[in-house]
């Protein structure tokens, strides 16, 4: 199999690049450099209040060929993120979305339960839904049957370059679940990309970590690098670990008649 | 009328179109929720403002 | 409706669900070459944390069997991860051995000329009655496979009869429609053992002479229709032996993993039935299966299904069963009898094979002891 059939499928449509890119915290300048670096064939954005007087048109900032992914962020409530869902399609780029619903202030977590009406609603409505969610596995299965296209779970809380700090639960997924698992969220190092494509994540979603490198551009590329080798040692299948010595037993199987 | 929160004087008879145009908004880059309605973006100009409406203005920002 | 597995109609009592497992079941399994795995693929399978498909493949392959006390050590480490210490006894109650099917490898056979015979409901009581005297909790029904001698209704009431007496009743009985199994759940019964014998569904025809056991997808596709009806735990089993019992141990695998899939609330048991002796079938032998290849299935089985219930058949030697317990297999049957009665009365009808290991529940309870585990007797209050 070439690397050209390793497609990330998202609903019709698919992408060589498993990386995908949060646009915030970068100027508009800054943002076209980072998609060049980081490969990246998909970019999320938020919808806002509109300033009266017009500030750079932010689209400016994606070349064509970039598959924009509005999210719901500030919706607390499902009916929220549909209404927000159902401007960001007004304003024109697509059917999809990432809907994120979180009802806690202070520490930002994803609501379940809510993202699950959400995206119940958006996809009777037709859109290609990508809910970030808590890696809980029944609520993962309840996202599968209303029809999402891929499930997103957090590696730790937004904003915190923590890491994978969900790994096993991530991995039931990855094994439960017939969708796309892409981890959003809490990523803040290239090894972490890696781990999670590892594990057979299918795409990682990075903003924070590269938006407060030291050198932005030069951050893109590693996570870049770091997800297309996770996601090759994963196809390529893990070797065996070396076992720290044998356990002194006597035989297990002494007992069969041969 | 109320606009993104804030109280603005209708000081005249203004279609959707007019008024963004004159608030300084480019159509072409925003989304209206008026009364809790999305206005479809190709009939801007087919919305008279009234006194009492509530309008969204909202346009795509960077985030994650 | 029927399928190309089928090589009978379908009655018309007989429900069809939608379903596509039994087609990606056989599909696999169609091109499952086991002999396309070595050392190595064994290998990597063995340090892996969790067991995939592929790896299950690998561990049942002949390559595999080089690798018995890996996989043994393997296995048992996630026997006590999921069950720990436990080991639960049952013991099988047969209810009737009429049987309308004609299976080559079975003393119940249409055709045998066998005692035939069904409990009424008073030698139920007693045969119950006298087994809870042993303190098993947990009681498994069986009859032969005929809706005329044992209807519904009749092995509804016996199973009303056991809900009273035990807190653990299983069916083992012609494969049923959805509301059947929802009667049978509402009368108490909480486990279904169907056994597809067979995924070869050319050897199926030729071991499945008669009856409507002939229609192979009807029976594939009544433990889905158990959970479907509320049951709470499905019991799968080849009859290894009867095809190549590589491919037949990779389908059941495939068919607990896909169903578990689809209905993650319900149990998934397994059982390992390989074929004994009858008085009808000298032609039949179980020479594929000695007891290290039957310990590679079991170990296989474990390592790919490491939550699924694993139930030692009383077909095996005492010293095979004891030394299976703690290492893969969860559950264990004591004191059986394989005739009609034979408990709390004399023995009125013959049996449907013969058993290996006679012990009564008191040694069998020892014997777990003995091996520094514990038996257990109820595995959960059903509410």
């Amino acid at each position: 199999m070439t690397s050209d059939e390793d497609a990330l499928m998202l609903g019709e449509q698919a992408f060589r690049s498993r990386f995908i890119l949060g646009s915030g915290k970068f100027s508009s300048e800054m943002m076209r450099t980072v998609l060049e670096h980081s490969g990246a064939e998909i970019a999320t954005l938020a919808v806002r209040r509109a300033n009266a007087g017009g500030a750079e048109n932010i689209l400016d900032s994606f070349p064509p060929g970039i598959r924009l992914l509005p999210n719901t962020s500030g919706a607390r409530s499902a009916e929220e993120a549909v209404r927000i869902a159902k401007l960001a399609r007004e304003l024109g780029c697509g059917d999809f979305v990432k809907v994120e619903v979180i009802g806690d202030s202070k520490y930002l977590l994803p609501d379940n339960t809510e993202t699950v009406r959400a995206t119940e609603m958006l996809v009777d409505e037709g859109f290609v839904v990508l809910p970030y969610m808590y890696p809980d596995l029944y609520a993962a299965r309840a996202l599968a049957r209303a029809g999402a296209t891929a499930v997103m779970p957090l590696g730790a809380p937004i904003g915190s370059n923590r890491g994978l700090l969900t790994a096993d639960f991530i991995r039931i997924l990855v094994e439960e679940i017939d969708l796309p698992i892409i981890v959003d969220a809490g990523i803040g190092r290239p090894s972490e990309a890696c781990a999670a494509m590892e594990m057979g994540c299918a795409a990682v979603m990075a903003n924070t970590a590269i938006a407060t490198a030291g050198d932005v551009a030069a951050m893109a590329d590693a996570f870049r690098l770091a997800i297309a080798a996770g996601r090759a040692a994963y196809r390529a299948g893990l070797g065996r670990k070396l076992e720290k010595g044998a356990e002194a037993s006597s035989p297990l199987t002494g007992f069969l008649e041969r | 009328m109320k606009v993104n929160g804030e109280n603005v004087a209708l000081e005249k008879t203004l279609d959707l179109s007019g008024f963004l145009v004159l608030r300084g908004f480019d159509e072409k880059l925003v989304a209206v929720e008026r009364n809790g309605e999305i206005v479809p973006r190709g009939s801007f100009a087919d919305v008279v403002l009234k006194a009492d409406d509530v309008l969204e203005i909202l346009h795509f920002v960077g985030g994650g | 409706m029927s399928h190309w597995t089928d090589r009978a109609p379908y009655l018309k009592t007989m429900q069809t669900i939608e379903s596509g497992i039994l087609d990606e079941v056989l599909g696999r399994v169609a091109a499952y070459d086991y002999s396309a795995y070595g050392e190595r693929e064994v290998r990597a399978a063995l340090a892996k944390d969790r067991i995939g498909i592929a790896d299950f493949a690998a561990l049942l392959s002949p390559a595999a069997e080089a690798f018995l006390e890996p996989m043994a050590a393997k296995a048992r480490l996630e026997t006590r991860k999921h069950f720990g210490n436990a080991v639960a006894l049952f013991t099988p109650l047969y209810l009737a051995n009429h049987c309308v099917n004609g299976c080559v490898y079975c003393g119940f056979h249409h055709d045998n000329d066998i005692r035939r015979a069904r409990l009424g409901g008073n030698e139920i009581v007693r045969e119950l009655d006298a087994i809870a005297e042993t303190g098993l909790e947990d009681i498994l029904l069986l009859t032969g496979e005929t809706r005329k001698e044992s209807s519904v209704e009749y092995i509804g009431e016996a199973v009303k009869l056991a809900a009273e007496r035990f807190h653990l009743v299983g069916i083992e009985v012609y494969p049923l429609n959805v509301d059947e199994y929802a009667y049978m759940h509402a009368c108490g019964a909480d486990y279904v053992c169907v056994f597809q014998e067979t995924y070869d569904p050319v050897r199926y025809a030729e071991v499945h002479t008669l009856g409507p056991k002939r229609v192979f997808s009807y029976r594939f596709d009544a433990l889905e229709r158990a959970l479907m009806g509320g049951m709470r735990t499905v019991n799968f089993g080849a009859l290894l032996g009867l095809a190549d019992f590589r491919k037949d141990a990779f389908a059941v695998g495939l068919h607990a993993h896909f169903l578990q899939r689809k209905y993650p609330k319900g149990e998934m048991a397994i059982s390992i039935p390989r074929l004994r002796p009858y008085i009808n079938n000298a032609t039949e032998n179980s020479r594929d299966v000695h007891e290290p290849q039957l310990l590679q299935v079991m170990l296989a089985y474990r390592l790919f299904m490491p939550f699924a219930g694993m139930t030692v058949s009383t077909r095996e030697r005492a010293g095979f069963r004891d030394n299976v317990i703690g290492l893969c297999a969860t559950k264990i049957s004591a004191g059986v009898s394989v005739g009609i009665g034979g408990h709390g009365q004399d023995e009125e009808g013959d049996g449907q094979f013969e058993i290996s290991d006679p012990r009564g529940v008191p040694e069998v309870n020892a014997a777990i002891k003995a091996r520094g585990l514990q038996p257990v007797y109820i595995d959960y209050v059903r509410v």
